[in-house]
C-alpha cells in the first residue's frame, strides 16, 4: 500500500503580531507543521504499521520547508517530497490543489491513499484536499477522526460531524482528510532523527510537472485578495472596576434585568 | 444583464432545508438587486415525496427559480453524484455567482464542484456584497480570526462558502412566481464510491440549544477546570443559559468540544453573552460579536475581551458568580 501525505508549513498563528497598520510582523515567527497536518501523519504511521505502509511525504512550499519533511520522517515516514519553485507563490487553493496533485500524478501515480489535514490554521479553507480528490477523481471522505480498518483495498473511516458520527467506507484509490484528536502525537526517536538527516528530499520544480506556468501559482489562481484588515471592534463599552468594592455580582445582575433576559 | 446568482438548497439529515440556505436567500436577493435584478436560482436534492412540504420555503425566501433532482436516492447526499449533478447543471445556466453554506456537507461538496468547474471558490465567508465592477466581494476570516480578507475571483461562476448565522435568513417575501425546474437523472449520473456503513446521532442537543440560547454563560482558561464549569452550569440553570466555552478550555480539557465558541467553534449570536475568565483572543470573539449584550468577568483589566464587551466587569469570576447565585437562590 502507497500513501501520499499532503502536510503544510504554516505560521503559528497563536504567535502573530501586528504592525500598529494592522500588517503582520513574520519576523520572529515561528513556522509550525499544521496541527491538523500533525494527525494526517498519526493515521499514515497507523496504516505503516497495521498493514505495512509505504508512506511519501508531500509538502508545497519554500526551500526551508524541507527541515519539516525531515522532522516527519524522522517520525518513521519513508520519503519526502518538496515542491517548489517560485512560480507557485501566491497560488490560491485550485493552483496549490492542482499543482500537488499533479506532483503526486508525477512522483507516485500507483498511490493507493492519499492523505491531508482537514483544515490548515492560516487559510482555514479546507478545500485543498477536496480539489486534490477532484481533479484525480477519486472519492474524498472529509472529517474523518479515525481510519478504522484498511483490508482488501478497502478502507473504512469514522467521520465527525455537525449532527454526529458517521462510518463510511470506500475503494481505494482515494483521499481522506483527517480532523484534530485529543491524544498526543508521536514523538521522533533517535534512530528515525538519524535516517531522516540521510534521507534524501526530492525536490520537484514547475518543469518537472504537466503544468503550464499560466496554471501555477498566482497566474493559476481564479481567485485574489483586493484587501485585508484586521477586524472591526463592535461593542466597547464601560469597565467597571469591582476588584476592591465586590460590586461585580449587582452590577451583572442590573444587566440582565436591564437587558430584561431575567424572568422571574 | 446577469445570468443570476444560484444557491445550495442544503437538506439535513431529518428532511429540513437547512437554516442556512434561507440566510443566502436574503442577501442573495440583495446582491441581486445591486446586479439590476439577476434572478435569484437554487438547486435542491431530494427523496420523492418532499416537494410539496418545501415549495412553500422557497416562495416565502424569494426564489425565481429551483432545479429539483428527484430520487429516492437523495434521502443520503453524496458528495460525488451531486457535485457531477452540479457541474453540469452550471454549465448549463452559467450563474455568475454560486452560494453554498459552509456546513459540513457544503464544505465537502463545494470544493469539489469549484475544482471540476476550474473555477475560484471563498471559503467561510462572514460577509458578501458587489463592488463597483459588478464582482462578488466576499470577506472571510483568516488567520484564526486575526485578518479579515475581501476576496474577488476572476472566473465564472464566481463561488463562495458561507458560514451560517452571519445573515438574517429570508421570510415571508412571498413571492408568486417561483419556478420548478425537474432535471432528468440518468442512471449513470450516480456515482456513489463512497458507502454510508452506520449513523450514529450526535450530540446535536447541546448544540441546538446554544444555536438558539438567549442567555449564554461561557467559560475560559481562567476557570480552572471542570468544577469551575461545574460553577458555570449550575448559574446557568438558575438563569435560563446555555454553557458554551473558549478554545483554551476546551484544548485543556474542561469542557468538551461540542460547546466550543469561535473561530474553530461555533458562531452565536444571543440576547447575552457572558464571558468568564475569557481572556478574548480573537479567534473567540469573532465567534460572539452578533450577539446584542456581551459582558465580561475578568480579573485582569489589561484582557482584550473587554474591548469587545458592552459591560466589563474587573473582578474574581469565582467571587462574582457564587455570590450571584446566592442572590438568585435567596429570591
Amino acid at each position: 500500500m502507497k500513501i501520499a501525505l499532503c502536510v503544510k508549513q504554516v505560521p503559528d498563528t497563536s504567535d502573530i503580531k501586528w504592525t500598529e497598520n494592522n500588517t503582520m510582523q513574520r519576523e520572529g515567527v515561528e513556522s509550525i507543521i499544521n496541527p491538523y497536518d500533525v494527525y494526517a501523519v498519526e493515521q499514515a504511521l497507523k496504516l505503516k504499521k497495521e498493514c505495512n505502509a509505504e508512506i511519501t511525504v508531500f509538502t508545497m512550499g519554500p526551500l526551508q520547508a524541507s527541515d519539516m519533511l525531515r522532522e516527519i520522517i524522522a517520525l518513521g515516514v519513508d520519503n519526502g517530497v518538496l515542491i517548489t519553485d517560485r512560480k507557485f507563490a501566491g497560488a490560491d487553493t485550485y493552483a496549490t490543489g492542482k499543482t500537488i496533485s499533479q506532483a503526486i500524478k508525477k512522483i507516485l501515480p500507483d498511490f493507493d491513499l492519499i492523505l491531508c489535514g482537514q483544515f490548515a490554521i492560516d487559510g482555514d479553507t479546507a478545500q485543498t484536499g477536496p480539489c486534490i480528490a477532484s481533479l484525480l477523481d477519486i472519492p474524498q471522505i472529509t472529517y474523518v477522526k479515525e481510519i478504522t480498518e484498511c483490508k482488501n483495498n478497502t478502507i473504512t473511516a469514522t467521520r465527525v460531524l455537525e449532527d454526529g458520527i458517521e462510518i463510511v467506507k470506500t475503494n481505494l484509490p482515494a483521499l481522506i482528510c483527517v480532523l484534530k484528536s485529543e491524544f498526543e502525537p508521536s514523538r521522533a526517536l533517535i534512530n528515525g532523527i538519524i535516517k531522516a538527516q540521510d534521507t534524501e528530499i526530492r525536490t520537484v520544480t514547475l518543469d518537472d510537472l504537466e503544468l503550464a506556468p499560466e496554471d501555477a501559482g498566482i497566474k493559476g489562481s481564479p481567485t485574489y485578495v483586493s484587501k485585508a484588515f484586521r477586524p472591526e471592534v463592535k461593542h466597547n463599552g464601560e469597565k467597571n472596576n469591582c476588584l476592591e468594592n465586590g460590586r461585580g455580582a449587582e452590577i451583572l445582575l442590573d444587566k440582565m434585568k436591564e437587558i430584561g433576559v431575567l424572568h422571574e | 444583464m446577469s445570468n443570476g446568482i444560484l444557491l445550495y438548497a442544503e437538506v439535513t439529515r431529518q428532511g429540513y432545508i437547512h437554516t442556512v440556505f434561507f440566510e443566502l436567500a436574503n442577501k442573495a436577493r440583495e446582491l441581486a438587486d445591486k446586479l439590476d435584478g439577476a434572478p435569484v436560482m437554487a438547486v435542491l436534492f431530494t427523496k420523492h415525496g418532499m416537494m410539496p412540504d418545501y415549495k412553500e420555503g422557497f416562495t416565502n425566501s424569494g426564489i425565481d427559480k429551483v432545479f429539483v433532482f428527484e430520487d429516492e436516492k437523495f434521502e443520503q447526499y453524496s458528495t460525488e453524484t451531486y457535485s457531477n449533478l452540479i457541474v453540469d447543471l452550471v454549465k448549463e445556466i452559467e450563474p455568475d455567482i454560486f452560494l453554498i453554506g459552509a456546513t459540513n456537507q457544503g464544505r465537502d461538496l463545494a470544493p469539489r464542484i469549484s475544482s471540476a468547474l476550474g473555477t475560484g471558490l471563498t471559503a467561510d465567508c462572514i460577509d458578501l456584497d458587489i463592488n463597483e465592477k459588478g464582482l462578488l466581494a466576499a470577506t472571510r476570516p483568516t488567520f484564526g480570526g486575526q485578518l479579515m480578507a475581501t476576496i474577488l475571483c476572476k472566473t465564472k461562476p464566481q463561488m463562495a462558502t458561507v458560514r451560517p448565522k452571519v445573515f438574517k435568513p429570508a421570510y415571508d417575501i412571498n413571492y408568486k412566481n417561483t419556478d420548478f425546474v425537474y432535471k432528468l437523472i440518468k442512471p449513470e449520473d450516480f456515482k456513489d464510491r463512497v458507502e454510508l456503513v452506520e449513523f450514529i446521532q450526535g450530540i446535536e442537543d447541546i448544540k441546538n440549544e446554544l444555536d438558539s440560547a438567549e442567555i449564554i454563560v461561557a467559560g475560559g482558561k481562567g476557570m480552572k477546570g471542570e468544577e469551575g464549569f461545574n460553577l458555570l452550569e449550575e448559574f446557568a440553570e438558575l438563569i435560563g443559559g446555555t454553557v458554551g466555552a473558549s478554545r483554551g478550555a476546551v484544548d485543556l480539557g474542561y469542557a468538551p468540544h461540542s460547546i466550543q465558541i469561535g473561530q474553530t467553534g461555533k458562531t452565536v449570536t444571543p440576547k447575552l453573552y457572558i464571558a468568564c475568565a475569557i481572556s478574548g483572543a480573537i479567534q473567540h470573539t469573532v465567534g460572539i460579536t452578533g450577539s446584542e449584550h456581551i459582558v465580561c468577568i475578568n480579573n485582569d483589566p489589561n484582557a482584550p475581551i473587554f474591548d469587545v464587551s458592552d459591560t466589563g466587569i474587573v473582578a474574581d469570576v469565582f467571587e462574582v458568580i457564587p455570590k450571584l447565585i446566592e442572590i438568585l437562590k435567596s429570591n
